[in-house]
């Protein structure tokens, strides 16, 4: 569960991204973040994996509350989180597998049970056959893929991702989407930020809209999948006011 | 260090080794100089202490006492002279023993051989423990009533001290220098490795490994990097002094000296480089990894 209550964010060049939010995801749930470019989405997810500190309010993930952690928790804290950003983000000379292997082995899994469950996430995530290939070597829908199979590796609690399809093109941009709500399907909670609204609206999920960093709506909505006239056409980013 | 991560990090450590051969081999290559300059100037200094303290158990600084003084104020002197400060023992030599002594010496000289006693006075051998205050002592001992005349060697053993002085606080300050450009040439070499290995790192943190796991393989690397040159430093000592120690024995001047040997010292040079070569290793992969782990 996440909970963000009153919480404001400053960083140190004074600049003030988050004036006051709060909001709550619960678990299992499937949330969209949406705003206009510089609204603060980013921040929020920074402030999520520990990475800022808030300046006031309070800020609770999956139990641990971040806004007063100790350091030494911060570790413990963050693998009940799996995080995917817009730019992938792999290790260029591990192979796919590896790639995977190196976020378990990092936290300490033991070796017998990382083979079956890269297994498994690599499976879900459709790239089985791809499993001794370099990032360099998949396009880029492959390769955010593989982002997202490492971040279900540790079985988080939660997944935030910050623009998974900022850098895909509109087929693969609905394919990922898709690809998240089926992993949302199986219990992880799920929180996207993004700025495509069109692909948000295909989904009818709760949106939470923030602007120059306060909450503006936050409701459950969007067009159903398959509603031929509102049909998703590709990415194009519409005025979010 | 879990003993399940052991090989792991040790394979990671010695990975960055390998991948950045040249600059390793740098910092192995100024490291072991640094270690071998220090090693260098401490046997120095042992080697003048070793000396000045030979000085000090075989110089003996003798007082000659009076001709008038009678048989027993000159036992009594015994107590006065052990009474001075730092002062180990005061032994009586009768002027009859100092001629027998003296014949000793010179056994081909006929002349020397029968002597009267009466040409001679009466002296103590006097042993002192630091051979520092010599001058002062051999003051307090020429002051004593009845003490007719000090023989110390006092310039010898003032410029060996001297010399020991100067040894020591030259190699405490060179130590100091060079281990600190140790620590910094270790420390840039290894955040060469930090620095390709940037997106690994901040993927561990991103997954939650804690700053522990992060830095051992980095830890590993400078350890790693430090006992080598550690090894290389004591190769290259040994030979050093090994050869320097021979050719002080082969010269009839300076074989007077009397190298402390090897062996003595072998032991003790061999860990001090470990020990040296692991903190200062350790110490630039730690300043090294430092910014990576603050969040
Ligand atoms: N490291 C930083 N230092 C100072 N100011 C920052 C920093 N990062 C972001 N900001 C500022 O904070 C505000 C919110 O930024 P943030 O990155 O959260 O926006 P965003 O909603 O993610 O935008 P985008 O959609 O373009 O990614 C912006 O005004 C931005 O300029
Ligand atoms: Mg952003």
């Amino acid at each position: 569960m996440i909970r963000l209550k009153d919480v404001e964010m400053s960083y140190d060049n004074g600049n003030k991204a988050i004036r006051g939010i709060s909001f709550t995801i619960d678990d299992g749930e499937f949330a969209f973040l949406v705003g206009p470019s510089g609204s603060g989405k980013s921040t929020i997810i920074k402030l999520l994996t520990g990475e800022v500190e808030p300046s006031a309010g309070r800020i609770m993930v999956n139990g641990f509350s971040t806004s007063n952690i100790m350091p030494r928790q911060i570790p413990l804290m963050r693998r009940t989180l799996g995080v995917i950003f817009q730019d992938f983000r792999l290790i260029s000379n591990r192979t796919v597998y590896d790639n995977l292997a190196f976020a378990m082995r990092v936290v300490n899994t033991p070796t017998r049970s990382i083979r079956e469950r890269i297994n498994y996430c690599l499976d879900l995530v459709g790239l089985t056959n791809k499993a001794s290939n370099y990032p360099t070597e998949l396009s880029g829908g492959e390769q955010q893929r593989v982002a997202i199979a490492r971040a279900l590796v540790n079985n988080p609690d939660t997944i935030i991702a910050d623009e998974p399809t900022g850098n895909l093109d509109p087929e693969r941009s609905l394919e990922l989407m898709e690809l998240l709500v089926r992993i949302n399907e199986l219990g992880t909670t799920m929180l996207v930020v993004t700025h495509e609204k069109a692909l948000v609206d295909l989904f009818g999920k709760r949106v939470i809209m923030i602007d120059e960093g306060h909450v503006v709506s936050d409701q459950v909505g969007g067009y159903r999948l398959h509603d031929e006239e509102n049909a998703y056409a590709g990415g194009s980013d519409y005025a979010w006011t | 260090m879990p003993g399940r991560n052991l090989l792991y990090f040790l394979h990671e450590g010695l990975v960055n080794v390998v991948r950045h051969g040249f600059m390793s081999f740098a910092a192995v290559g100024t490291t072991a100089a640094c270690l071998l300059i220090m090693g260098t100037f401490s046997l120095l200094a042992v080697n003048a202490d070793s000396i000045l303290h030979r000085l000090e158990t075989e110089n003996e600084i003798l007082a000659y006492v009076d001709e008038s003084y009678t048989d027993e104020d000159t036992l009594a002197l015994k107590a006065e002279l052990e009474k001075i400060p730092d002062v180990l023992r005061a032994d009586f030599i009768s002027k009859e023993e100092a001629v027998v002594d003296f014949a000793a010496q010179y056994p081909e000289e006929e002349l020397f051989q029968s002597l009267d006693p009466e040409i001679l006075r009466d002296r103590y051998s006097i042993h002192i423990v630091n051979i520092e205050r010599i001058s002062q002592i051999s003051e307090a001992i020429r002051s004593l009533p009845g003490i007719v005349k000090v023989n110390a060697y006092e310039d010898v053993a003032g410029g060996f001290v001297t010399l020991r002085n100067i040894t020591s606080l030259v190699s405490l300050v060179l130590i100091a220098l060079l281990f600190v450009v140790s620590v910094f040439i270790t420390a840039n070499t290894i955040k060469l490795t930090t620095l390709d290995r940037r997106d690994e790192i901040a993927i561990m943190r991103m997954v939650g490994a804690t700053n522990a796991f992060i830095r051992w393989p980095f830890v590993v690397e400078g350890a790693f990097l430090g006992g080598l040159s550690a090894l290389v430093a004591y190769a290259l000592q040994t030979l050093i002094y090994n050869s320097i120690a021979n050719g002080v024995t082969r010269n009839d001047l300076l074989k007077l000296l009397r190298i402390v040997p090897y062996e003595n010292l072998s032991r003790i040079v061999l860990t001090g480089f470990l020990l040296s070569g692991l903190l200062i290793g350790v110490g630039g992969s730690l300043s090294a990894i430092r910014k990576y782990l603050e969040v």
